[in-house]
């Protein structure tokens, strides 16, 4: 089978995991239906040859999947009533949606074929990579070679990131105790 | 027999052995990035996911009493630091930032490629370090979180 046939299988099996994420009572059944989408995600990165953004992409949906469920599994989050629904707005947001894919026909049509991009940066990149770089592995020496302020910006969005986390956890706990000691 | 904190005697056996070979297979990951799939960040995640493994199984007090949380804590910021010391050394030797500093190996070679293996060991050390203390923070949290109950 052709790679396309593969990834289309896959994008279906994300669609029914991320409708089951929505419409699942269960909190822990909704938490294991968003990993899904994740691990069909790290699949077609594999399928397109891409084993980087796929061993990436498989780690970190378990380690999301792990905190998530650590973080909120003894939480009363389960007993959500039923929203009510509006149905002029979902009426409008169902037609809008079907005016946005009905207009974008044209751009799809417009876009370059599968595999052959505009842009042909990458073929100077896969003829000097070794020579220049003495690195196998083409994307390493993009990352931290061609791109290196790309990584830098990486590391400190990593960095406030976990600023921020801990930030906002320390909050939360002094809160907890303070409000302990009180009562 | 008391009853100890963290899962049973079994996973706390099989944990014991099992860390070993995932922090291992982190360590290859992180030192072979230039030649294989992978590269400081995979890596990182790895040995950040070989700490979780061990917390779910101990339990976050025996882990708190292990290791020594603070340093970890440090290691992460200093990790930082030290990819911007590299990027100024470049400046420093000629050319411009991040520019390549340590020799160039033969290709294929562990020890080659210059820049990219120090890098992705700085890279591996702080996201290891940054998602550990995340995921320890979590479970103190919860800690506080279940006091109430």
């Amino acid at each position: 089978m052709p790679v396309e046939t593969w990834l289309i299988f896959i994008v279906g099996f994300m669609l029914i995991g991320s409708i089951a994420a929505l419409e699942m009572k269960d909190l822990l059944s909704a938490i294991i239906a968003v990993g899904i989408v994740g691990l069909g995600v790290s699949m077609a990165f594999l399928l397109l040859q891409a084993p980087d953004l796929a061993i990436v992409q498989f780690l970190f949906e378990i380690f999301s999947v792990v905190i998530i469920v650590r973080a909120f599994l003894k939480k009363d989050y389960h007993s959500e009533g039923e929203g009510q629904r509006n149905r002029l707005l979902g009426g409008i947001t169902v037609l809008t949606l079907i005016a946005v894919f009905l207009l974008s026909i044209r751009l799809f049509k417009a876009l370059p074929p599968f595999g052959k991009p505009l842009m042909t940066t990458a073929r100077y990149y896969l003829e000097n990579c070794a020579s220049q770089t003495h690195a196998a592995n083409i994307v390493s020496s993009i990352v931290l070679d061609y791109r290196g302020y790309d990584t830098l910006g990486e590391v400190t969005v990593l960095f406030t990131a976990i600023l921020g986390a801990l930030t906002i956890i320390r909050l939360k706990s002094k809160r907890k105790t303070e409000g302990e000691g009180q009562s | 027999m008391k009853q100890q904190p963290g899962l049973t005697l079994i996973a706390k056996t099989v944990t014991r052995i099992s860390v070993w070979l995932i922090v291992l297979y982190g360590f290859y990951i992180i030192f072979h990035g230039h030649l294989t799939p992978g590269g400081g960040f995979a890596g990182g995640v790895v040995i950040a996911l070989a700490f979780l493994n061990v917390m779910l199984a101990y339990g976050h007090e025996t882990v708190t009493r292990w290791l020594n949380i603070s340093f970890m804590h440090d290691l992460e910021p200093s990790a930082g630091a030290l990819f911007l010391t590299m990027g100024i050394l470049g400046i420093a030797l000629g050319g411009g930032f991040l520019a390549n500093v340590v020799h160039r190996g033969t290709l294929f070679n562990v020890f080659s490629s210059g820049n990219i293996l120090v890098l992705n060991i700085i890279i591996g050390v702080k996201v290891a370090m940054g998602l550990f203390v995340v995921v320890w923070s979590l479970a103190i949290f919860r800690f506080f979180e279940g006091g109430d109950k």
